[in-house]
């Protein structure tokens, strides 16, 4: 399975670039505790999806198995979880926080209700998704590998906001000279795919997870016509195809054939930036600032044996999508290039968004 | 007549699944845990089914459905409780029971005002499981055909209902409704992402205010006030007339009027992005235009509950089609469910549009689950609704701080800041305002709930539309005016028309008095002094972001225009005119024994307290020295009710896995659960 071998490749390489030897199991014993995993957002996101899906494997596999609850703090776009969670200092391994994309893109973004710095926490599981982009039946008959043939079309998009994770599809258009004009104030990219499928909207995007559920459906039948991935990173950080989608062209591809369309510079490093920051390092999990080595340890040797599983592939392909889970020193070397973004890359993405959406981030 | 060669195999297998003791078992299971989740108002399903999560994961699909759907269905049924009994409107399914429900428990009918509701549950439940189950079959392009035009026009048949509810003074109404629009946009807008009378520097603004919030802050402390202050039971004289059998044959004789609104609750159901919050509106509008006698609406009328309880029971099955056939949840707590689903088993159930192709005998399982479910969740709050009933003989004095409790623990719940509090007591501020003028409440309520969807739909349905009109004028028509839209658009006239002529006759607050100029003219002036700083506010967004502006400008000049009318009104018309209405004047609340400010002063100092010392020990104060001091109660009934409440409050909490408020106390100590 191509999927396994590139997570394979994909851990192994970032094992080696943190130059890490796998973590010795420390003394540490959770027997009748509470770890209380905190994400926040609302019961009903992603996140909520996927520390659901992680923390009863998680409890089996922490030395006692400790109790693990998830507990919810949504509120301001996700910056007030981040924010208190800056300020908490239980070094215990009693507490365990989720971060997404949302809580990352603002960060990087330098939104002003940002009081935390993801440097100061020790990250010990990442795992990411994909995304795919698609046309109606319509256009996509225009498509032929390259977006030469759609220039002239007006786009209608379902969008969230563009500082949002749809800044990763927003962007790729602009890029490819297409006219995409994004409808803001949806609920959820589910919301986006029922917009297009009554034909309001023309062009959608979905996770893998949402694609896979929705969309494929309305490829099959005709009525969707899949243009691009945003890809998937290999071992040493390039863009490859996505792994879930062998068939389908990545955004790098579709640039290159696509006239006007530049696969270096600015542009597509502030593109490349976020999308690193939104999908393939999208969800991560931390321990507080100020942890000991040894709870970081424990917790990074539980990941292990969650991933470890002999079913984990399978379990967690139907719940969480088929993409690498990156564990211990690996997960902070994946934190590392998700946060670590060019300043230029931002000052070209925060002039983007004031030019094209008039959104102002102070 | 393909689909339904297979449909009935399909039907049959899942009464195959159903009909089995351990999945009948499970399910009576979740109903028991969701009644006693369901007592917490504003808590309901979400919480619930997150407690269940943790055992999903790899569960039999079947069992953890029976056992999830018991625990979702009844919550809409078991917040009526809370409606009926106390005026506390625990999910926005139980709205506008509240209306008649509670009065009707004021007069002693409690009993026969639940097992109406219930029944009219019950029955809705039942006729949405079985439209369903054909429905299901061919609703996917139904529900694709409504798209955005057509969700604005059912938002604005929501918000026409206005116009029933607004009481003696067409125009107080307007204002009122105009009032809980403005304050559903404060935050962070949808679209452009500007903020409206919000800061960073208070992030608890951008995100708006929390219907729960709105909802109890508006209904139920003016009514838990107002009764604090006469200091009597809810049934007036501590008596109970109408059992529950009453209230069987109230629904009974109303069965066409229940037939209609169930139909009502699974139409709108079925369309996602609208879910429970017009629902009742719509049906509690259509039992008024329905009724001859419209005099008691208001005051205790049978059929106010009937026509609201029935729908929102069948809406919770019209919400499964959404929920099912896109994935697209309708509410908070389907959102968890499919988020269940998938750990359930291998998961192998994939919500979405497979659903109906490889699981169609599950899909039929879940509707008619969640149809047994209403069965025996409804039969066992029929046999406790006459115990039940017998808390509004209580003197009020005892059940008030228990009261003040619960909401406040649901309001925190919300958002879990201090803040929550604080909101909770600003908006029972202006409800107690806008209860003692006469100013609708229903009508502040119905603005603020459909606030988002109105300018969510305007501001996309107004994009869509012009990208259609710039491709060709006949386009951009039959996209604004297709014939569903046509037809909304006649109902919401024929609405209005009938609504306007039948205001007057529906008075929500009852008869109240009117009195001299100067506190109703102060607190137009306050209102209209926020519609003027809101529009100001609204004003100074740059104008790339029209769409976070343009719906607060109108509404909030809409709303001044009117708040200016009835100012020149005020100044024309003499003393004594029923534009002056005033509680404080006559009736029940100015011949109370207890003054406004001091009752609500022992709200205020349990928030105070819990700002310094945390939610549980100040609630352990409050609850003492409300006893002691305001109920004169003896030490030993002081302690005893202390000690219940307190316990009460910390197994619930501690079963559901929530926390209290934290105070400054906690911020310098670490203390442990439930005190931190």
């Amino acid at each position: 399975m191509t999927v396994s071998n590139f997570s394979r490749r994909a851990v192994i390489g970032l094992l080696t670039a943190a130059g890490l030897a796998a973590p010795a199991a420390a003394d540490v014993d959770f027997t009748g505790k509470t770890i209380e995993w905190v994400i926040p957002f609302s019961e009903t996101g992603g996140s909520a999806k996927w520390a659901n899906f992680f923390a009863p494997l998680l409890a089996n596999e922490l030395p006692g198995t400790p109790t693990v609850v998830v507990k919810f703090m949504p509120g301001a776009g996700s910056t007030k979880g981040a924010n208190w969670f800056q300020e908490q200092d239980e070094g215990d391994g009693t507490l365990l926080f989720g971060s997404s994309g949302s809580t990352q893109f603002p960060y990087l973004l330098g939104d002003p209700r940002v009081r935390y710095e993801y440097n100061d926490w020790n990250a010990v599981m990442a795992s990411g998704t994909g995304g795919v982009a698609y046309l109606n039946a319509e256009d996509g008959a225009k498509f032929d590998g390259s977006a030469n043939g759609l220039k002239d079309i007006d786009f209608i998009y379902g969008s969230q906001g563009a500082t949002r994770l749809d800044l990763v599809p927003l962007l790729a258009w602009e890029m490819l000279g297409m006219n995409v004009e994004p409808v803001f104030g949806i609920k959820g990219r589910g919301d986006g795919r029922l917009m297009f499928e009554r034909g309001e909207a023309t062009i959608d995007y979905q996770t893998t997870s949402g694609y896979l559920g929705g969309s494929t459906a309305l490829v099959t039948d005709g009525k969707a016509v899949p243009m691009m991935t945003w890809g998937a990173l290999d071992a040493d950080g390039n863009i490859v195809r996505d792994p879930t989608f062998p068939d389908i062209a990545t955004f790098k591809e579709v640039c290159e054939a696509t006239e006007g369309c530049e696969t270096s510079g600015e542009a597509w490093d502030a593109w490349k930036a976020f999308f690193v920051a939104g999908f393939p390092v999208q969800k991560l999990a931390f321990l507080p600032a100020g942890t000991s080595q040894d709870v970081i340890d424990t917790y990074t040797a539980a990941f292990n044996a969650v991933v470890a599983r002999s079913d984990f592939a399978e379990i967690s392909s139907k719940r969480v999508g088929e993409y690498p889970v990156f564990t211990g020193a690996s997960a902070q070397t994946a934190l590392g290039t998700a946060t670590n973004v060019p300043d230029e890359a931002k000052a070209f993405v925060v002039n983007w968004l004031k030019e094209a959406y008039g959104v102002e981030l102070n | 007549m393909e689909t339904f060669a297979t449909a009935l195999p399909a039907l049959s297998d899942a009464w195959a699944l159903i009909l089995q003791p351990v999945v009948l078992g499970y399910l009576v299971l979740g109903v028991v845990m969701g009644l006693a989740v369901g007592v917490f108002p504003g808590l309901g399903g979400i919480a619930g089914l997150s407690l269940l999560l943790p055992f999903m994961f790899g569960m039999d699909p079947i069992l953890g459905l029976a056992l999830m759907i018991g625990m979702v269905a009844v919550v809409p049924t078991s917040d009526t409780f809370a409606s009926v009994l106390m005026g506390i409107p625990g999910s926005s399914a139980s709205q506008a029971t509240v209306l008649d429900g509670f009065p009707m428990a004021k007069k002693g009918e409690a009993a026969r005002a639940l097992s109406a509701a219930f029944a009219s549950s019950l029955f809705g439940g039942l006729v949405g499981a079985s439209f369903l189950t054909v429905f299901i079959l061919i609703a996917r392009p139904i529900v694709l055909a409504f798209g955005l035009p057509e969700m604005l026009m059912i938002t604005i048949l929501g918000l026409s209902m206005v116009a029933v509810l607004a009481g003696r003074i067409p125009l107080k109404g307007l204002a009122a409704a105009g009032l809980g629009l403005m304050i559903g946009t404060i935050g962070e807008a949808d679209a452009g992402g500007s903020l409206r009378m919000a800061s960073y520097d208070i992030p608890y603004l951008t995100d708006g205010l929390k219907l729960v919030i709105v909802g109890l802050g508006i209904f139920a402390i003016p009514e838990i006030v107002s009764l604090l202050r006469q200091d009597r039971s809810i049934a007036k004289g501590a008596s109970l007339g109408g059992g529950w059998m009453d209230g069987v044959k109230d629904w009974f004789a109303n069965i066409w009027l229940s037939v209609r609104c169930s139909i009502i609750g699974v139409v709108v159901g079925v369309i996602p992005g609208l879910g429970g919050s017009v629902v009742d509106w719509i049906a509690y509008g259509h039992a008024v235009q329905t009724t001859k006698d419209k005099s008691n609406f208001g005051k205790g009328e049978v059929r106010g509950v009937i026509g609201p309880e029935s729908s929102n029971n069948a809406k919770e099955g019209g919400g499964l089609v959404p929920t099912l056939l896109f994935g697209i949840p309708g509410s908070g707590s389907m959102a968890i469910f499919i988020g269940a689903v998938a750990l359930l088993g291998s998961g192998e159930i994939e919500v979405g549009p497979s659903m109906l192709k490889n699981n169609l005998d599950i899909t039929y399982s879940i509707v008619w689950l969640l149809a047994l479910a209403n069965v025996v969740g409804t039969v066992l709050c029929i046999a406790a609704s006459g115990g039940i009933a017998k808390l509004t003989t209580i003197r009020f004095t005892y059940l008030a701080p228990f009261l003040f409790m619960l909401i406040s623990f649901a309001a925190f719940q919300s958002g879990q800041n201090f803040e929550d509090l604080l909101a909770l007591f600003t908006i029972g501020l202006i409800g107690i305002f806008l209860r003692r003028f006469d100013w609708s409440r229903p009508a502040f309520l119905i603005g603020f709930v459909l606030s988002n969807p109105v300018e969510k739909f305007t501001n996309q349905a107004f994009q869509i539309a012009s990208f259609r009109f710039r491709k060709g004028f006949e386009e951009g028509m039959d996209y604004v005016f297709s014939p569903i839209v046509i037809v909304l658009i006649i109902i919401t006239v024929v609405s209005v028309v009938l609504g306007i002529r039948q205001a007057k006759s529906i008075m929500a607050e009852g008869d109240v008095q009117s009195g001299s100029k100067r506190a109703p003219m102060v607190f137009l002036l306050v209102i209209a002094g926020y519609l003027t700083f809101a529009l100001i506010n609204a004003n100074m967004i740059p104008d790339y972001n029209m769409t976070d502006k343009i719906i607060p400008l109108v509404i909030g000049g809409f709303s001044l225009a009117c708040c200016l009318i009835l100012m020149v009104q005020m100044m024309r018309r003499p003393e004594g005119d029923s534009i002056f209405a005033d509680k404080e004047v006559a009736g029940e609340d100015a011949d109370a024994p207890f003054g406004l400010w001091s009752t609500l002063a022992w709200f205020g100092g349990l928030i105070v307290a819990t700002w310094f010392v945390g939610f549980i020990l100040a609630l352990i104060g409050f609850l003492i020295s409300f006893f002691r001091v305001r109920a004169g109660a003896s030490w030993g009934m002081t302690l005893v009710l202390t000690a219940c409440g307190i316990g009460f409050m910390c197994l619930m909490a501690g079963a559901l896995n929530r926390d209290f408020p934290p105070g400054l106390l906690q911020g310098a100590v670490d203390l442990p659960w439930p005190l931190k």
